[in-house]
């Protein structure tokens, strides 16, 4: 692809088409795991602990086994006790082998028990409740600073790092990240003030409408067939025949439409259980979280505390920055070391001027429910404190932090030295940024947010709240360089249409529709002539799965290389076509490419694709046109964003709410702009719920007390503000037709943006997340009384 | 147990346990369409239409609401013709995962029954029972005003409405 591609001469790229799954979706026609019309199913449900920390000293299970319509309980002493990581990520895993499906040790209220497997839902929940089981009780810890004494220690049972890395259990760290560019203490030294500020990142729950929902059963063959809302149908596969040690052969998961992921459903937390209830009993399992086992033993979004230490020099610049974090692990180590390492190496390129950096990170176990996934993946947390940390440096120089992130973020041509220091689990890989429009993503935003007008104003409305505005901004990435890897393949019918197959996973997100219209771009025919199966890992090829924001890039990519190569074979056919035609020679390579078809510039005769397909599937050189590709970036080029919130604060209560919120993001050229505009808007919803509302409230020891959406705090309709989403596009010369990603990086900037926004309106400075009324009202009452 | 429903205008007699949902049993008779997000009455991906009016069919007693008529998602339009709803909500990038949808189309249709032509605010607070996480309910919001202007350009079209 040239450098003067632009969006004029896309014909199917840049267009928002339909979702292809929309009307289906909106009708309920389409299928998601629950909805398998499975044959007599077994339903799956476990008992979990009702102890933070316990050995476990007996499980009695006859009661529970003399309900009618049980087939089975399963605990640590008749399964496997192979220990793995439920994070589903690439092979080895960065993060630690620390689980088994069950132990004799149970780490948290929520962890699990055994597993009953039963006729009927009714007698399901009969026999849990029949389950007895004897615990002798561990002291527990919660806190990841008290955590660190080793005391209790959470893991001594074999547990171990699947790669070369510090891995401490003796201490209860499950990640390690330490790396230092220049000279960081010198760079202090030299400022010629230094400022220092701690800042807490909160638990979170990703909140799927469709809980995690797991359906398996034997086919004809008697392999294991396994339906999963999963964001990683190929780790899941190759998890579940390690843990069961069953060929991965032998296995074959479908990951049907998916009601949301957002990271939660790049863990392995039920496939093996329903897995292994199926190759026991050769029956159909179905497993189905509910609500409340969703909240408390899924996945949840890593607490983080992070210090920023600055120097600031005379010119206002950054001389060094010294970043220390301490991530709550939970009971299990499922992403720690790669979120732990994602808060610097998504966070400290962006001001890229700084010469002096240090980054490090400990990941703790404690007894509370897990860390995972989470979109933005770190990078939430780390901004939340680097946002803040350079609004009070900006209040400090009494400049306008709009122009100072003008000046001292990364541009087009320039880079950090952290892309290369700092990877996900490893080293990272070096990149020159080739796209960015930040600095216009700045100045768009503010001007939409009456950033001029409102800054400072103090503004007091006739309900006597306080108006403030507050921004941040913030870079993700496009999938993991070096080590994501994406393949498709396509083929191409009668009609001159095309079945493509990608092992890509869409979540909801419009990914298949994305890599429709590159396919189509790439073989100029209407999105509507390119079909799509994606996410069975019998008939797609290989694809890490949806994370990392890679699938418009990495998955994109492969899918466009894939679709060309298909078109060299289609314009061979077409130049014999026109042999035929014209009755003289006819060179392939000087064919016109036009839509669905390669014209002769000499005759001005054309070949369509209907007819090189009819003539190669039936007539001369029979052949099934169809190729395949595979992509792994070598960089991951960053999308990059700048947020601003309006906020009104009832000085009374302490009440925020925003007024507005404008994400203006430069995604390079966006394939779809409505859905990667509803990427951002959700992002910031999600985000602005995240920093006001969304809370995990325990007791002392360890229990969740609020495991429902209402009680925990989940934005409606009627919440949210005015929602403003600018697409501010470049053009990443190694993207797909431009492209780079856009599904995390939205939620990085609301939280911060509100924090500033909320000083800007009453002077009181949020740095422990969420920022609720009682909060605000409390740093109120505080800041007025000193 | 034995009850008689109406679902989507279509007479049906279900045999259930006397202590399960609609929801329960709506799915259990293939409206898989009517979905189950929380079991608690919170998020509305379980809403369907009775007699006109939506509830979270996870809160309904099957029990209670026999020779009732009940409306899901499904019985708004039909493959060949989606209701103005559906079509909207595609249309307006309003689907995402897709998985409240059923039950925010019920709502919208609930809704535009009514006021034909609502604010924002009774958009917003018609919609409020409907948790979605992935659009951040932005386009949500405006396929429901689109949804709504198609009606109303087209009002003669019923299937789900009050009886």
């Amino acid at each position: 692809m040239s450098k003067s591609s632009t969006r004029d001469e896309f014909s199917v790229v840049g267009i928002p088409i339909r979702k292809v799954d929309a009307l289906a979706l909106s009708r309920g026609e389409a299928r998601f795991t629950a909805d398998y019309d499975l044959r007599s199913p077994l339903r799956l449900g476990f008992v979990y602990s009702t102890l933070p920390h316990a050995e476990i000293t007996d499980i009695h299970t006859s009661e529970a086994m003399s309900v009618p319509g049980v087939v089975g309980v399963w605990d640590y002493r008749n399964t496997p006790g192979t220990l793995y990581t439920t994070a589903g990520q690439g092979f080895p895993e960065p993060s630690p082998y620390d689980y088994s499906l069950f132990d004799s040790r149970v780490r948290y209220v929520g962890d699990r028990v055994c597993m009953v497997a039963a006729e009927s839902s009714a007698a399901l929940e009969e026999a849990l409740n029949r389950v007895h089981v004897e615990y002798k009780p561990l002291p527990s810890v919660f806190d990841p600073e008290e955590a660190l004494s080793g005391m209790p220690r959470i893991h001594d049972h074999g547990e171990h790092a699947a790669i070369p890395v510090p891995y401490e259990p003796e201490h209860n760290i499950a990640a390690v990240v330490d790396i230092s560019i220049g000279d960081v203490e010198a760079g202090l030294r030299a400022a010629d003030e230094v400022i220092t500020e701690t800042y807490t990142t909160h638990q979170a729950s990703h909140c799927c409408i469709e809980t995690h929902v797991v359906a398996t059963y034997l086919d004809g063959k008697d392999r294991l067939v396994i339906v999963s809302a999963t964001q990683v149908p190929f780790h899941a596969r190759r998890i579940v025949s390690r843990v069961l040690d069953i060929p991965i052969g032998s296995v074959r998961v479908i990951k049907p439409r998916i009601g949301g992921g957002f990271g939660a459903k790049q863990e392995v937390i039920l496939e093996p259980y329903a897995a292994l209830v199926t190759l026991q009993t050769g029956r159909a399992v179905r497993c189905e979280l509910s609500r409340r086992e969703e909240f408390v033993s899924s996945r949840t979004r890593h607490p983080m505390k992070v210090t920023l230490s600055t120097g600031l020099g005379g010119d206002g610049g950054i001389t060094a920055l010294r970043m220390d974090a301490i991530m709550n692990s939970g009971a299990y180590g499922a992403h720690a070391l790669t979120v732990l390492s994602n808060a610097g190496a998504k966070v400290l390129p962006l001001f890229n001027k700084i010469e002096n950096i240090s980054f490090y990170g400990r990941s703790v176990y404690t007894n509370l429910p897990v860390g995972g996934a989470y979109r933005g993946y770190g990078a939430t947390q780390g901004y939340f404190a680097l946002n803040q940390h350079i609004d009070i440096i900006c209040r400090k120089l009494g400049v306008d932090p709009v122009e100072y992130c003008r000046k001292w973020t990364i541009r087009t041509g320039e880079t950090s030295p952290i892309f290369e220091a700092l990877g996900e689990g490893k080293e990272g890989v070096s990149q020159v940024i080739q796209s960015c429009s930040l600095d216009q993503c700045i100045t768009r935003g503010a001007s939409a947010i009456g950033w001029s007008d409102l800054r400072d104003a103090k503004q007091i409305d006739e309900d006597g709240r306080v108006h403030g505005v507050g921004m941040a901004i913030a870079m993700q990435g496009s999938g993991i360089p070096l080590i994501d890897m994406a393949s498709a393949s396509i083929k191409m019918n009668e009609d001159g249409s095309f079945n493509l197959f990608a092992g890509a996973t869409d979540l909801g997100t419009g990914s298949d529709t994305v890599l429709i219209q590159i396919a189509a771009e790439a073989l100029k025919v209407d999105a509507s002539s390119v079909d799509i199966l994606s996410s069975d890992t019998d008939l797609t090829p290989f694809d890490v799965g949806a994370y990392a924001s890679s699938t418009t890039y990495v998955s994109g990519m492969a899918v466009k290389k894939c679709a060309l190569a298909a078109l060299d074979q289609i314009r061979a056919v077409a130049a014999e076509i026109l042999r035929g035609k014209t009755g003289t020679e006819v060179d392939a390579g000087s064919l016109a490419h036009e839509h669905a078809a390669f014209r002769d510039p000499g005759s001005g005769e054309t070949a369509t694709f209907e007819e090189v397909a009819y003539r190669s599937l039936y007539s001369v050189d029979q052949q099934q046109i169809q190729a395949a590709a595979s992509f792994s970036g070598e960089t991951s080029p960053p999308p990059f964003i700048a947020q601003f919130a309006h906020v009104a604060v009832d000085p009374e209560t302490g009440r925020v709410d925003v007024v507005k919120f404008v994400s203006a993001v430069d995604c390079g050229q966006p394939i779809n702009p409505t859905l990667a505009e509803g990427q951002i808007d959700g992002a910031v919803v999600n985000g602005i719920s995240f920093a006001l509302t969304e809370e995990f409230l325990y007791t002392m020891d360890g229990r969740l007390t609020n495991s429902s959406f209402g009680r925990y705090g989940i934005f409606t309709a009627a919440d949210i503000p005015e929602i403003e989403t600018i697409l501010v596009p470049t053009y990443e010369e190694t993207g797909p037709y431009g492209a780079k990603s856009v599904g995390e990086i939205g939620i990085n900037g609301p939280a911060p943006a509100i924090a500033n926004a909320i000083f800007d309106a009453v002077g009181v400075r949020l740095r422990d997340l969420p920022m609720t009324n009682e909060r605000v009202y409390a740093a109120m009452k505080e800041a007025a009384a000193t | 147990m034995t009850g008689v429903f109406t679902i989507n205008g279509n007479e049906r007699t279900i045999e259930f346990d006397s202590g399960a949902t609609l929801l329960e049993v709506l799915r259990e008779a293939g409206h898989v369409e009517v979905k189950h997000g929380c079991g608690q009455g919170e998020c509305g991906a379980c809403v369907v239409l009775l007699d006109g009016n939506p509830v979270n069919s996870c809160q309904v007693f099957a029990a209670s609401v026999r020779g009732r008529s009940i409306t899901t998602a499904a019985g708004l339009g039909s493959r060949l013709e989606p209701s103005p709803i559906q079509t909207a909500f595609a249309d307006a990038g309003a689907v995402q995962c897709g998985f409240c949808t059923p039950g925010m189309v019920l709502s919208t249709h609930a809704l535009l029954e009514n006021t034909p032509d609502p604010t924002d605010d009774e958009i917003t607070e018609a919609l409020s029972g409907n948790l979605c996480r992935c659009t951040g309910y932005a386009k949500t919001i405006e396929a429901v005003r689109e949804a709504a202007r198609r009606l109303r350009e087209q009002p003669s079209r019923n299937p789900g409405g009050k009886r």
